[in-house]
């Protein structure tokens, strides 16, 4: 079932980063890929449950700030060690300059 | 059976044994430990106000990946030309390839006799045990894992006095303006830091300051620094040096005998560099791990460090040098970011602290500055509003 949700403007993502969206008890993270694509996936690292909001996107990778875990966060795939566990993505469609995930 | 046997099981030696698994390694793998429990994380032990046994990795992976965890067992000797390990208990084991991830151990200068120190997780927990509310606490040294502790008892509502003989906090390896915002957040909690006193000895009662004084206390620790583990190295006839020497691709002396992790010394950027770091260690368990299954890169990673004291977090990434020309980044009132500079211009060190990863960002990037040789204008790191990956893409 979808549940489509506001997560913010457009515009408040940068190009190339991420910021943090939390909604119903749940913490996201919002993504803004160097083609101006927008993803989203769970805020919080599989390793240590750190939140990734202050880590670092380059190309298609999010890196925990903490202990240097690697997502893919277009696709959520965990890409070695520290972390084992992938990442849970969410759809995003870009409507009226907003940016809404479906968080099912 | 002969194979890869490995020496230790701290981050390192865990996270080779598992590399050589991922890099198909079909052979046998052993991972010595000397210690009782499943090998576990260091970090938590001076954070946490209660020790928390956390596996590196669950018992299951072990038997899952064909690593033969060996518990308890102690290695008296290294015979080189037998391919042989002696164990204390009068075994032997013949390896095809031997990796030394020895770690280190605490450090103690004289006078420090009696004083607790902290670096298993028995040693955790033989100290908080100790630790109650009012209790009084002296930590002797005020780098990473005293003022870690200094923090995790204050939470405990402890008494404590750190006692560093230099002038000020962390000076081995973190720049003094974010040393500053530090110390300024330890003497807000209540810590009571008497800095440039020598200890001269410990006393019934507390510790006896070389000018005569004396700090009361309960329980004493001391956080003075570690020293390798390189006994087995050094009779086997290995060069060791501070650690036991190795070249970028982690090989000793003597052929078929690696060593990585805090055990080792390494050649960067014209010195001898040895590492105590968790992330180092990992990275370079893994390298060595490949070396020994004859992959030829070198390890090129430059030093990181982290510590979180309160809601503080601090990273370094490269190696600070006291003489560096420094450029300052201020986030906000307790938080900053501390580049260094060598005399052409290269960005050698960036530190910096602030509340939970609110640095992580930006020290990352200078990591891969720093990676690249790139030499960044200072004024460009100076300004905050300034986005460091723009430099990365022009380095």
């Amino acid at each position: 079932m979808s549940n489509w949700i506001e997560a913010c403007g457009a515009d408040e993502v940068e190009e190339e980063d991420l910021i943090r969206f939390d909604h119903g008890g749940r913490t996201y993270a919002i993504y803004r890929s160097p083609e101006d694509e927008y993803f989203a996936t769970d805020g919080l690292c599989t390793h240590e449950q750190v939140h990734l909001e202050d880590g670092l996107v380059m190309d298609d990778v999010i890196e925990c700030p903490k202990h240097n875990g690697r997502f893919n966060y277009k696709t959520g795939q965990a890409l070695g060690a520290p972390v084992c566990v992938n990442l849970k993505t969410y759809p995003v469609k870009v409507e009226g300059g907003a940016v809404f995930i479906d968080v099912g | 059976m002969s194979g890869i046997v490995i020496v230790g099981a701290g981050e390192c030696g865990v996270r080779a044994a598992f590399a050589l698994r991922e890099h198909g390694y079909k052979g046998s793998v052993a991972l010595l430990s000397e210690e009782m429990h499943l090998p576990y994380e260091r970090p938590p032990l001076s954070k946490q106000c209660l020790p928390a046994h956390k596996p590196i990795r669950p018992k299951a992976d072990y038997q899952q990946a064909g690593i033969e965890l060996c518990l308890r067992t102690r290695i008296e000797a290294l015979d080189l030309a037998g391919h042989r390990l002696l164990g204390r208990d009068g075994s032997s084991r013949i390896y095809d390839k031997l990796l030394l991830a020895t770690g280190a151990r605490a450090r103690l200068f004289p006078g420090m006799e009696g004083a607790a120190t902290l670096r298993t997780f028995d040693d955790a927990c033989r100290i908080f045990e100790r630790l109650r509310a009012g209790a009084r606490l002296a930590i002797i040294g005020g780098g990473f894992i005293g003022l870690e502790l200094a923090a995790a008892a204050r939470a405990m509502d402890v008494q404590v006095t750190v006692i560093e003989a230099a002038s000020r906090l962390m000076a081995r390896g973190v720049p003094a303006e974010i040393a500053a915002i530090v110390e300024a957040r330890h003497r807000a909690e209540g810590v009571d830091l008497r800095l440039g006193m020598q200890v001269a000895a410990l006393v019934a009662g507390g510790v006896e300051i070389a000018d005569g004084s004396t700090v009361a206390a309960d329980i004493v620790v001391a956080g003075t620094g570690a020293t390798p583990n390189t006994e087995l190295a050094e009779k086997a006839g290995l060069a060791v040096g501070n650690g036991i020497m190795v070249d970028s691709r982690f090989r000793t002396s003597a052929p078929d005998v690696f060593a990585a992790g805090d055990c080792c010394s390494m050649p960067y950027r014209g010195d001898w560099l040895r590492l105590e770091s968790w992330r180092v260690a990992q990275e370079q368990g893994a390298h060595a791990a490949a070396a020994m299954l004859g992959a030829v890169g070198e390890w090129t990673t430059v030093p990181w460090f982290w510590s979180d004291q309160y809601d503080l977090g601090l990273q370094v990434a490269g190696w600070a040098a006291a003489e560096a020309k420094t450029t300052i980044r201020h986030l906000s009132d307790d938080a900053a970011v501390a580049f260094q500079h060598d005399d052409e211009g290269r960005l050698i060190c960036a530190a910096g602290v602030g509340r939970g990863n609110r640095v992580a960002k930006d020290i990352r990037l200078a990591e891969m500055l720093i990676l690249r040789e790139a030499r960044p204008p200072a004024d460009q790191l100076a300004d905050p509003t300034f986005n460091l990956k723009s430099l990365l893409k022009a380095a």
